[in-house]
This record gives C-alpha cells, sequence and structure tokens, in this order.
C-alpha cells in the first residue's frame, strides 16, 4: 500500500461525485426522507418508531452504500479504466482503500444528517449517546461499501451487479431481527443469522436506543468491523491484474 | 537488447485461441507498428505484453523484466484502444490522478496536453468532448512521466488526417529521445510512418519488415495494396500446404479454417464462397 496513490484515489472518487451534485443529494438526503416516511407511517401508534425506528437508521446508509459501491466500481472495470489503472504502479489495496475512503466519507456526512433529522425532527428516543448511533450508521455504511466492492468482484453487467441486492442484502434484513428478535426465530435461522453482519449491525443499535453501555454496544460493532474489514480484504484479493 | 522478447505465447480468449506459439522480438527506440485485421490478435499480443492478459504458456520479457513484474509499472505506459479515462471528469483532473499513480512530475500534466492539442480544453470533462478528444485524452495519459515502452491500441482512430499527422509527429519525437513505441493501426497508410512493421494474420505473423521493404517486396507503392497482397499470398501457402499433406496421403492437418481462429470477417466470407482460398 501506498498513502499517496490510496489518497489520490480517494481523491479522485469524490471529485467524480462532486461532478454529479444530484447523486449527492440523493446519497445524503434520501436516507432522511425514508426514515420520515417510517416516523409518520407510525406516528399514530406510541413507541413503535422509537422500537423500529433506530434498525432503520443502520439499514439505510447500509443498502445505499452498497449499490453505489458496487454500480461505480463495475463501472470502473467496465469502462477499461480499470485495466488501464492495473498497469500502473499502484496496489490492489490501493484501489480498494481509496475507494472505501472515498464512501466512508460519503457514509459519515450521510449519517450525521440521517441520525440529526431522526432525533431531531422525528423524534427519535434514544437512551445512549446519540453519537453512538451515528457511528453505527457510518459503520455499517462501510460495511455496505465492502460488500458492494467484493459484489462487484463477482458481476458481470450492472444488471448482475443490481440482483446481488435482493440475494445478499434481503436476507440479512429479514434475518437481522428487524422483523422477529433473533433469539425467538427457529433454530436454524438463528444459526444463520449468527453469521450475518447486519444482525451484529442490527444489535448494535437496539444496545444504544436501549442506553446499554461498553462491551454490550462495542462487541457487536467490532464484529461489524471486521466483517467490513474482512470484506475489504477479500475485495481486493478478488482484484485481478491479469484477466482472460 | 530487444525491448520485447515473446516465445512461444499461447493465449486463450473464450474457446478461441488467440496464439498458439508465438514469437517475436520488438527492438528498442524504435516505433514498431503492429497491423493486421481486426480480430488477428493486435489487442491480445499488446494486453499480453503491458502484463494485463492471462496467458496459458510461453514467456512475454519486456525490458528484461517478466512482462507485468512489478518493476515495470513505472517504465511501461499502455493505453487501451477504448478511451480509458473517467467520464465524469476534466481533462486536467484524469491527468492529475494519473501522474501521481505513476509519479509524474505534475508539471508533465499540461506538456501531455498540449501535446495532444487540447490545452484550450483542458477544464471540460471528458463526456463534454468529442470521440477523438477523448482518444487523445487517453493518449496523453500514456505519455506521463517517461515510460521507456509506450504501448498505444489504434491511437488515431477517429481523428482527421490533420490530427493523425501531428500526433505521429508527436510519437516520432518520443522514440527520437529514446522511447520505444509499439502501435497498432488499420489505417495502412500510417504504417509508412513507423520504423518497423509486424503484421499479424488470425494470431500468427505473416511478415516481419520494414515499410521499405515491405512496398519493394509486393511490388507495390501504395501499403493498402502490399498487406492485401501479403494476405492473400499467406492465404494461399495456407491451401497449399493443406493440399500437399493431403496429396501425399497422410492424415493432414485440420484444414486451415480451424487451425486458427478466424475474424469474423473471413468467417462470413467462408460461409458464402467456401471455395475461394483454393481459387485464389
Amino acid at each position: 500500500m501506498n498513502g499517496v496513490r490510496t489518497f489520490a484515489t480517494a481523491g479522485r472518487v469524490l471529485r467524480q461525485l462532486s461532478h454529479d451534485p444530484r447523486s449527492i443529494a440523493l446519497m445524503l438526503i434520501a436516507p432522511s426522507l425514508l426514515v420520515g416516511l417510517f416516523a409518520w407511517l407510525f406516528s399514530e401508534q406510541e413507541g413503535v418508531f422509537d422500537q423500529f425506528g433506530g434498525a432503520i437508521l443502520g439499514l439505510f446508509p447500509f443498502i445505499v452504500m452498497f449499490l453505489i459501491t458496487s454500480i461505480t466500481t463495475l463501472r470502473e472495470r467496465r469502462s477499461g479504466t480499470l485495466e488501464r489503472l492495473m498497469t500502473t504502479p499502484i496496489g490492489k489495496a490501493d484501489f480498494i482503500v481509496g475507494y472505501a475512503l472515498a464512501f466512508g466519507l460519503m457514509a459519515t456526512l450521510q449519517a450525521i444528517i440521517t441520525v440529526t433529522f431522526a432525533v431531531g425532527v422525528c423524534g427519535l428516543d434514544v437512551e445512549g449517546p446519540v453519537w453512538q448511533l451515528g457511528l453505527v450508521a457510518v459503520v455499517d455504511a462501510i460495511l455496505g461499501t465492502a460488500l458492494g466492492l467484493l459484489a462487484s468482484a463477482f458481476a458481470r453487467t450492472e444488471f448482475q451487479a443490481v440482483q446481488f441486492m435482493p440475494i445478499l442484502v434481503f436476507p440479512q434484513i429479514i434475518l437481522g431481527g428487524l422483523f422477529m428478535p433473533r433469539d425467538q426465530m427457529p433454530d436454524v435461522l438463528y444459526a444463520i443469522s449468527n453469521w450475518l453482519p447486519l444482525s451484529y449491525a442490527i444489535d448494535t443499535i437496539n444496545a444504544v436506543t436501549a442506553g446499554d453501555e461498553g462491551w454490550d454496544v462495542f462487541r457487536p460493532l467490532l464484529i461489524v468491523t471486521a466483517f467490513a474489514l474482512g470484506s475489504l480484504i477479500l475485495a481486493s484479493l478478488t482484484l485481478r491484474r491479469r484477466t482472460p | 537488447m530487444d525491448a520485447v522478447h515473446v516465445r512461444g505465447l499461447r493465449v486463450r480468449r473464450g474457446t478461441t485461441e488467440v496464439f498458439n506459439g508465438l514469437d517475436l522480438d520488438i527492438p528498442r527506440g524504435q516505433i514498431t507498428g503492429l497491423l493486421g485485421p481486426s480480430g488477428c490478435g493486435k489487442t491480445t499480443l499488446m494486453r499480453s505484453i503491458v502484463g494485463v492478459q492471462k496467458v496459458d504458456g510461453g514467456t512475454v520479457e519486456v525490458l528484461g523484466a517478466p512482462a507485468g513484474s512489478r518493476g515495470l509499472r513505472h517504465r511501461v505506459a499502455y493505453d487501451t484502444q477504448a478511451a480509458s479515462v473517467y467520464a465524469d471528469l476534466t481533462i486536467r483532473q484524469n491527468l492529475r490522478y494519473f501522474a501521481r499513480l505513476v509519479d509524474a512530475p505534475r508539471t508533465d500534466v499540461d506538456r501531455v496536453i498540449a501535446q495532444v492539442g487540447l490545452a484550450d480544453q483542458r477544464d471540460q470533462t471528458i463526456e463534454s468532448l468529442s470521440g477523438g478528444q477523448e482518444n487523445r485524452v487517453s493518449l496523453a495519459v500514456a505519455m506521463l512521466g517517461a515510460p521507456e515502452l509506450i504501448v498505444l491500441d489504434e491511437p488515431t482512430v477517429g481523428l482527421d488526417p490533420l490530427l493523425r499527422s501531428e500526433l505521429w509527429e508527436v510519437f516520432r519525437g518520443l522514440s527520437d529521445e529514446g522511447t520505444t513505441l509499439v502501435v497498432s493501426s488499420h489505417v495502412m497508410d500510417e504504417a509508412l510512418r513507423c520504423d518497423r512493421l509486424i503484421l499479424l494474420r488470425a494470431g500468427r505473423i505473416i511478415a516481419d519488415t520494414t515499410p521499405d521493404n515491405l512496398l519493394s517486396e509486393t511490388g507495390t507503392t501504395d501499403p493498402d495494396a502490399a498487406f492485401l497482397k501479403l494476405i492473400e499470398r499467406d492465404a494461399r501457402e495456407e491451401a497449399e500446404s493443406v493440399a500437399e499433406s493431403v496429396a501425399e496421403g497422410e492424415k493432414g492437418p485440420e484444414p486451415a479454417a480451424s487451425t486458427h481462429p478466424l475474424t469474423r470477417r473471413e468467417a462470413r466470407e467462408h460461409a458464402q464462397h467456401p471455395h475461394d482460398e483454393e481459387r485464389s
């Protein structure tokens, strides 16, 4: 890895985004709109938004970042720029980490806006410190970026990349504990959910909103981080300099 | 020593065998033109030289090191056939990014933009440029830093004659400074601007010559005609060698059509007039 090339790549990705203000607006505002819709839906029912609102906060950045990353990197593969990059001194890790840094920064902005909106405007009740909720949202978004980078390695077309979302993302949402507490699930599904990173993201959020402290919050958060790092490493391993 | 040294290169792309034991040497400090009908293996050969092509066998040595090895990534530059630059960035933003990757000085950015004649458009995004301008930006990227070997895949496609001639002057300038260039093209009049010519057909080298020799050997004055003549001669020899081995009564090789991949056009013509090759 080389700092100059990693940061040059992150800067280049952000510069590309800066030419596309509509995408930036969608990325930063869309999750807030969805959270707002959700809050409005349950505005007549006491306590429902407080119960699910947190988990939703973690989900949207994850999904949005997964999609954005898998499509942008796929575009890079298909436009020939990746092939050209692979003939330059840039390391595979420089490329992957560059992307992760750029989208991680966008994810942080997104998390600040969404959490502020959820707590300030929609009145989400959080027992623990609000910054922890933001932290989980950022880590979730980075997890989405990492999985998106990994998924794009296995997709040959944009169409396939989008199809990866229902396969990789939906099962995690269904089994993550949003619809049913994980310990009430059938044994097999519970066992599967223990291997899915999003389960731990939702655990973390539930811990923060319930006001838990210390290890109850940071253990699941560390697991999510480990999954994200693992996917980034896998993604840079699946990047090939030589292609058929 | 040679800039590129290829021995026994075998490459398979999909189900077709592009090269089956290709040998080739490219000398340093010259402009070597790689010519041939589309589908003959020009791009695959260039990809093998810059080390992004998965090869099935043989060796490709570039500037004394195995193709694609780490040390070569500063010394070899490659411009792909389709402009490989970021469409949503400006010309300068593209070049600045690539300059940082190859550790080229910042002043290089403006130098190469001027060399490809795009100084006036340098703050325009690639999307807003014409196809020819886009190709020139992609070419400029390959000229960043001071690569010893520049591999250009059809760099002048879609450019008007004036611009083409200007770019060839740039190539000549780079070559005079000692840079080795490998340039593919299917515009035959460009062949005469090279120091050396390699003619590929269906994954084989059918001529390794100089522009003067190409014309004198074929007795033509026009590179298009010379090229056609060579291709016809090659097809005839191939047909004869098949006929001979059949005449000798031994189990001859497979018909020419299946020993090497046909180009799409060849395949189409073959399907329409299956006996043309024997007749010619």
